[in-house]
């Protein structure tokens, strides 16, 4: 156990250093990959900690994105407060949609997960006066202390670092996931512990989309459209949804892989896709269940 | 707000009738494939998008050909069954045993992977099929006009729903795919080769998205993006009827279509979020559809 505390301190320190090798691109992709490393870990609250495959988690991302944004600009609200309440936003949407949601089991959870998202996304879409509907919603500004690449970055890895505290929790969602029968008979409210975990995904993934609005200047209504629901889902699949950080170390590879193939070939869901396919039939644990598996077969063979 | 014109309001919810056709045709093999393989399929609007490629492509190859269009559809749909046929033979089958998350999954792939190999091979420009020669020209209906080509779409939807509803009731073929919804270890254990029925299902899932996809090819351009377009009503339209559910299908295309219609007069702005409250709604108050029953699996 200590030895993987070690481990972690070393990846902490070493994403820390990244702005210090003065390469915009790296930064900028930090940036990027830290958002969607968030992003995919409120997720993975739902889908690895208690087994809830939400298709709809855009909404929450587009949400932060949104408020944070109209917050700012027409309300003129100071970074802080708009950040923070662009997540009670998100929080509160999750409430009441996943009031609803955890009722249902299986396909028809992520049926109506899909189906909220998309009433958000498409209100996002239409609702032009507001959010600038298809034009999407530009000149969100940096608040000024914060107001290089640079900064952002140190901003964004503090909100992410904050957000990764393990808890009791997590293991009671990860008992809901096994049991869901056994986890009523030991005294546990399993719905109610589902829509506990469902507002605190959709705050964090509110917050992921608030950093990402302000990152980038802008927000669009493809954010929440349901194909962004399926990507951070495979976000979470490719990194690993048994382990708590397989989802940041999926994003990094995911969007890694984007930006590196994205000056070969304009035909990026293709690989996606094919990644997709063939982590499915030979890695259903994802990269870090497999190095897991992989160093276990090591240490059992010495 | 001034009363529409009534023959305006007819003619409206024909258009509506129209597209509920061409969703109930890919709707019905998205729920067949539910009922029989637990499948959701995502895949199944990259059927249709490829349905009408390929009708497109056989239309340009068969040029003056006499019944060159419904050639080329049945042509088109039937490439596009094998293709699924492949597809459930070869990777599909080995995921029934997992999880639900990974077919889902898996399905989603194949929409990425489709979609950019017929971006590859179509490329980006639009295309469009004209209508078959006998359906050109429009039928007047109380003063306004109605295309020939939608009036026979109207009325093919419903003779394909009775052609299916009569197999699957009387005949041999029929019976043994009901009997695999019910209990495919039961089946299987009387000697029915379920992994072939399987097969079937699929295939025939698949050419009703491919034929869909054909025969919408007149009345919409071909482009890239109508798989994901498609996939989200057509779900839709099985949540709403009941998934698995024939009938809940037919029921769910035919509010869908006319909400589509009539929706757009009333609220022209918010008819798409309407028809995703209803989806909701329905979810929350009926979870297995208007006409599904509630699965025990």
């Amino acid at each position: 156990m200590s030895r993987h505390r070690w481990f972690l301190i070393l990846i902490l320190v070493l994403i820390a250093l990244i702005p210090l090798s003065g390469s915009r691109y790296y930064v900028f992709l930090g940036t990027d990959i830290l958002i969607f490393g968030l992003f995919a870990v409120s997720l993975n609250l739902l889908l690895g900690y208690t087994g809830l495959v939400s298709f709809g988690q855009a909404a929450y991302f587009g949400i932060g994105a949104y408020s944070c944004a109209l917050l700012m600009k027409r309300v003129s609200l100071v970074f802080p407060l708009a950040f923070v309440t662009a997540g009670a936003f998100g929080a509160i949407a999750a409430l009441i949609i996943g009031f609803f949601c955890v009722r249902l089991t299986k396909i028809y959870f992520a049926m109506l997960t899909l189906a909220f998202s998309q009433i958000v996304w498409a209100l996002a879409f239409k609702w032009n006066s507001l959010t600038g509907g298809d034009t999407g919603f530009i000149g969100i500004p940096f608040p000024q202390y914060l107001d290089s690449r640079t900064r952002y970055y140190y901003f964004t890895f503090a909100v992410v670092a904050l957000k990764i505290i393990n808890s009791p929790f997590g293991r009671i969602l990860t008992t809901i996931r096994e049991n869901p029968e056994r986890t009523e008979f030991i005294g546990i409210n399993v719905k109610l512990f589902q829509l506990v975990a469902f507002m605190i995904s959709g705050f964090f993934s509110a917050i992921a989309g608030a950093l990402f609005g302000v990152f980038n200047h802008s927000v669009f209504p493809d954010t929440l459209f349901w194909p962004a629901s399926a990507e951070v889902l495979i976000m979470a699949i490719l990194g690993g949804m048994y382990s708590f950080f397989g989802p940041v170390v999926g994003a990094a590879v995911l969007l890694y892989l984007r930006m590196q193939v994205a000056t070969y070939t304009q035909y990026w869901p293709l690989i996606l896709g094919t990644i997709l396919a063939v982590l499915l039939f030979f890695f259903p644990g994802g990269i870090v269940g497999f190095v897991q598996t992989r160093f276990a077969v090591l240490r059992g063979s010495r | 707000m001034s009363l529409p014109d009534p023959s305006f309001l007819l003619i409206q919810s024909l258009n509506g009738l129209t597209y509920a056709m061409f969703l109930f045709l890919i709707a019905s093999g998205l729920s067949l494939i539910f009922g029989i393989l637990g499948i959701l399929n995502f895949a199944h609007g990259s059927f249709y998008m490829l349905g009408a490629y390929f009708t497109h492509q056989f239309v340009s190859l068969f040029v003056d050909a006499p019944g060159q269009f419904w050639w080329a559809v049945i042509l088109g749909s039937l490439t596009v069954a094998t293709l699924g046929v492949v597809i459930e033979r070869f990777f599909l089958r080995h995921l029934y045993i997992r999880e639900e998350l990974n077919q889902l999954l898996f399905t989603y792939a194949l929409v990425l992977i489709l979609s950019d190999i017929a971006r590859i091979i179509w490329g980006t420009d639009q295309f469009s099929v004209s209508r078959p020669a006998i359906l050109k020209g429009a039928v007047e209906i109380l003063g306004q006009y109605f295309p020939k080509y939608n009036i026979v779409i109207i009325l093919l939807g419903p003779c394909i729903a009775f052609l299916f509803w009569f197999i699957l009731l009387h005949t041999r073929w029929g019976r043994m795919i009901r009997a695999a919804a019910l209990d495919r270890e039961v089946l299987g254990s009387l000697g029915v080769n379920v992994n072939r029925l399987f097969t079937v299902v699929f295939f025939i899932g698949a050419w009703m998205a491919g034929l869909g996809g054909g025969l919408v090819s007149p009345v919409s351009a071909i482009v890239p993006g109508m798989d994901v377009e498609v996939i989200v009503n057509a779900f839709i339209v099985v949540v709403i009827g009941g998934l698995g559910s024939f009938w809940g299908t037919l029921l769910g295309s035919l509010i869908v279509g006319q909400v589509y219609a009539l929706g757009i007069l009333i609220f022209p702005r918010l008819s798409l979020v309407f028809i995703y409250i209803l989806m909701a709604f329905v979810l929350i108050v009926r979870p297995w559809g208007l006409l599904g029953r509630p699965l025990q699996r």
